[in-house]
């Protein structure tokens, strides 16, 4: 055996009086960390091979397992943390471009944990929502800025299409391929009782999904992958991807071990061929090609689908929003840097976009100084990660939040940020048939619901504190929000006070 | 330096929450009234005011020069009433320009100079900007209001006007000697607000064109209705509730051509729950009009009355989380926050009724009475 570089981030701590050598661990593992040594009867782990995901610690029947960070550590130092020297190690070893998974961990400010909200007192009342109606439907597309009438002066009633929304939280894009198919169901069957929406990603929508087709945001990116007319007309909205939050810049890859039978024929690709999007769409060079490409599909959906353009979080968003407002775009998705992923390089995850708080201010206060907010509805995401997330957006001006992290984290994942390898031990981010129907979709679908529930009750009760009892009342209301420990140039990017003042 | 460390903030610098008293009466036939009776109406409703605001507005009072806007202006000092009334030559034919006459009252002090002008657009500067004459003269109340310091137009419609000032509105209406005016119809205000601006522009009613609105309520959908209505031109230069509900109406009806029917199911709309039940064609058109105008929802406590040329529009949040009430007798409508109030203006009202919320109240008086 060589030199062990990195020493195993984890260790594995079994209380050795309450295993009672069942196993469960080792046949749960597949990483396989865990095994049994029959003749000394004891269970022995190899660290270097856990990611800490929790499922062995989550199904030991006697809590014999805990996984805890290594202490085993190299000198300390301010400027070469344990980190940046580890990844000199693999790279070193590999020469190739570090992967990872799931959002940004780096300790960028959070946003959203500097703003706090308002509540009623003396001077107008808090409302109650267990007593009184509070709203929180939402409709997105496109609002027309002269209402019309017919010759006998009645309103002319007839909408761009818009998507309806019980609540307003979405689950965010993820392919079929990058998460599994009980994943997808899960997500389908919960958005439609919800009456909120799912979204296929980029890797086409299975057969047997397309039941839930009136929940369903199908996506369109720049591999095209499993895009054909049914799958377009099977939608309630059409997605373009145009860019991702943990990757801007940069397109996907789906290795060719998880192209199965299943998603090759979804994503209309060669079985065990690698799916590569392209880092841009190859017919969108510049803002009119987006245009085109956008009535390309309206064309195509006869104009009975709103049309999303997803882009990332980047600098110049503000006036990249502007530029997809007018481009017969319905709606505009803006995903931050926080935003989770499946595999993104790591030096772009860690390092390349912004906040997605800072881009909503921004994009929402743009729109509105151009008059053309109406336009468009604002859906953002990455990372939104509760209920108070989700009012903090509304009332900087988003119309509706996307959600994918914390929808998987209802599912059952930990967040070990190894998505890239295909095992997930939560039958989530894989395609192994004997991980994924550890996932049960009828537990998984009920777990979102439970959560979306949840949250839904949050947002009430927040709206009633501050007297407002619709979702319409809240959208760009930034008078509801003060800033916390923030600079004047921070407070002015988000266009809210400081608190106190 | 920041203006607000050499002095009080002024109105517009913070937001400021107020409760407050309304009341209004309208002659269906265009029987013009004197100003005594909406005076009357606001004192047995004193607690509700604290002094720091009271205004009217009165329709049909000036005849004679029906077909010219009559802008009521404060200044702060001659020196911005110069200069104001060069750019008001500049855009605008002044065929009477007067003191509005007020009477010494130890209760109202602190006057500004207080102006009343009869203006027409000039039709070359109509011609040149391609707008019609209400929008031209909405667009001078608006320049004069953000850009000159210390001018401030308050009324702005024709055969109308507004008359507010800091102080109890009984003692308001008689300081501006309103019992020499006759309305068809008036609207009342008493204001409560929640710290001491002290200024006279901030008082109500608040006006754009002929509409005035008269409004008891903290509406907490104060900043996504402003920042909604600031796409269109408009300005939000005082922070308060009543200005942007006006600006709403004048949106509404005057730019989207909407009714008052339509306009109070958008600042009111109906639940979702309540729209489900309606019979398709009406639901339709509220299913649109929430759709459609979505930040011009107007939620928290809120009574209005919202008076035009013509007519009164009264309304309430659609949780009637304010009191207002209505009572009739003969050709007359009376709307106020309490009972005791309509009772002051005429002691055998009928009718008696409580408006719920989101229930519009539209008198109008008789076509060609006025």
């Amino acid at each position: 055996m060589g030199i062990q570089w990195n020493y195993p981030e984890f260790e594995v701590v079994r209380n050795d009086s309450r295993c009672i050598r069942c196993q469960v661990c080792a046949r749960q593992c597949a990483n396989e960390v865990h095994r049994y040594e029959a003749e000394i009867d004891a269970m022995i782990s190899d660290e270097s091979r856990c990611v800490n995901c929790q499922r062995c610690v989550s199904l030991c029947p006697t809590r014999a397992l805990k996984i805890v960070k290594s202490d085993c550590r190299l000198r300390e130092n301010a400027n070469w943390n344990q980190d940046a020297i580890r990844e000199i190690y693999k790279q070193a070893e590999s020469g190739g471009v570090l992967l990872s998974s799931m959002g940004n961990p780096k300790p960028y400010p959070v946003y959203w944990d500097k703003i706090l909200m308002n509540a009623s007192q003396v001077t107008n009342p808090s409302i109650d929502p267990l007593r009184e109606p509070m709203e929180t439907r939402v409709s997105l597309g496109k609002k027309p800025s002269k209402v019309e009438r017919d010759e006998n002066g009645r309103l002319k009633c007839e909408l761009s299409p818009q998507i309806q929304l019980s609540m307003p939280v979405m689950f965010s894009a993820m392919s079929y391929g990058s998460i599994s198919y009980n994943a997808h169901l899960s997500l389908a069957r919960a958005a439609s009782e919800l009456g909120v929406c799912w979204n296929t990603g980029e890797g086409g929508l299975h057969q047997d999904f397309y039941q839930y087709g009136a929940h369903t945001i199908v996506q369109v990116a720049s591999g095209r992958f499993g895009v054909h007319k049914q799958y377009l007309e099977a939608g309630a909205a059409v997605e373009i991807k145009m860019g991702q939050g943990a990757k801007p810049g940069i397109g996907g890859h789906l290795p060719g071990a998880k192209v199965g039978p299943d998603v090759s024929r979804t994503r209309m690709i060669p079985e065990g061929s690698d799916a590569i999007s392209p880092a841009p769409h190859h017919d969108i060079y510049s803002i009119e090609d987006l245009r085109q490409l956008v009535y390309s599909l309206k064309e195509a959906t006869a104009y009975q689908k709103p049309v999303i353009v997803k882009v990332a979080a980047v600098h110049n968003i503000a006036a990249i929003a502007s530029g997809i407002a007018r481009s017969g775009a319905d709606i505009i998705a803006i995903d931050g840097f926080r935003g989770g992923t499946g595999a993104a390089p790591t030096r772009i995850r860690d390092s390349v976009g912004i906040p997605i708080e800072l881009a909503l201010a921004a994009v929402d206060r743009r729109l509105r100084d151009e008059g053309i907010r109406n336009n468009v509805s604002l859906v953002v995401g990455g990372s939104v990660r509760s209920s108070a997330d989700v009012v903090k957006a509304i009332a900087l001006g988003a119309d509706a939040c996307y959600i994918a992290t914390a929808a998987v984290l209802a599912l059952g994942c930990h967040l070990c940020r190894t998505c890239q390898s295909g095992k997930c031990n939560w039958g989530i981010a894989t395609q192994r048939p004997d991980l994924v129907k550890r996932l049960n979709p009828d537990i998984g679908s009920q777990r979102l619901i439970n959560l979306m529930t949840a949250w839904n009750h949050e947002i009430k009760e927040l709206m009633g504190g501050m007297g407002i009892n619709s979702i319409e009342a809240l959208r760009g209301n930034r008078l509801m929000l003060r800033g916390i420990g923030l600079n004047e140039k921070e407070l002015q990017i988000l266009g809210i006070s400081h608190a106190g003042e | 330096m920041n203006p607000s460390e050499q002095r009080a903030p002024r109105e517009g610098e913070v937001r400021i929450p107020s409760g407050c008293a309304i009341a209004a009466v309208i002659s269906k036939s265009g029987e013009r009234m004197s100003g005594e009776g909406i005076i009357k109406a606001m004192r047995p409703m004193r607690e509700r005011s604290n002094g720091l605001g009271g205004g009217f507005a009165g329709y049909g009072i000036y005849p004679e020069y029906r077909d010219f806007f009559a802008l009521h202006i404060f200044y702060d000092s001659d020196a911005v009433r110069t200069e104001c009334e060069t750019y008001l030559r500049s855009a605008l034919e002044i065929v009477r320009s007067e003191t509005i006459p007020t009477r010494k009252l130890p209760a109202i002090t602190d006057e500004p100079l207080i102006r009343r002008y009869f203006v027409t657009p000039l039709r070359s500067v109509l011609a040149s900007m391609q707008v019609d004459e209400n929008e031209f003269v909405a667009r001078v109340v608006m320049r004069i209001n953000t850009r000159f310091d210390g001018a401030y137009v308050f009324s702005s419609g024709k055969n109308m006007g507004v008359f507010k000032a800091v102080g109890y509105p009984e003692d308001v209406g008689e300081f501006y000697r309103l019992e020499e005016y006759g309305a068809y119809s008036w609207t009342a205000h008493g204001r409560y607000p929640t710290n001491t601006p002290g200024w006279w522009g901030g008082a109500h009613p608040f006006a754009l064109l002929d509409r005035t609105v008269v409004h008891n309520g903290e509406i907490s959908s104060y900043d996504a209705n402003r920042r909604f209505i600031e796409m269109f031109g408009y300005r939000c230069t005082l922070q308060t509730d009543t200005e942007v509900i006006t600006y709403i109406a004048d949106y509404l009806i005057r730019k989207q051509g909407l009714t008052l029917t339509e306009t109070a199911s958008v600042i009111a709309a109906p639940f979702w729950s309540t729209i489900a039940r309606k019979p398709e064609s009406e639901r339709r058109e509220l299913e649109y009009l929430r759709a459609v105008f979505p930040s011009l929802l107007i939620t928290g406590p809120f009574s209005i009355i919202l008076g035009f040329t013509g007519g009164l529009m009264a309304l309430n949040d659609r949780l009637k989380l304010r009191s207002m009430v209505t009572g009739e007798k003969g050709d007359r409508v009376y709307i106020a926050s309490e009972e005791a109030a309509i009772r002051a203006m005429e002691p055998d009202a009928e009718n008696i009724y409580a408006p719920t919320g989101g229930e519009a109240v539209i008198v109008k008086v008789r076509e060609g009475a006025f």
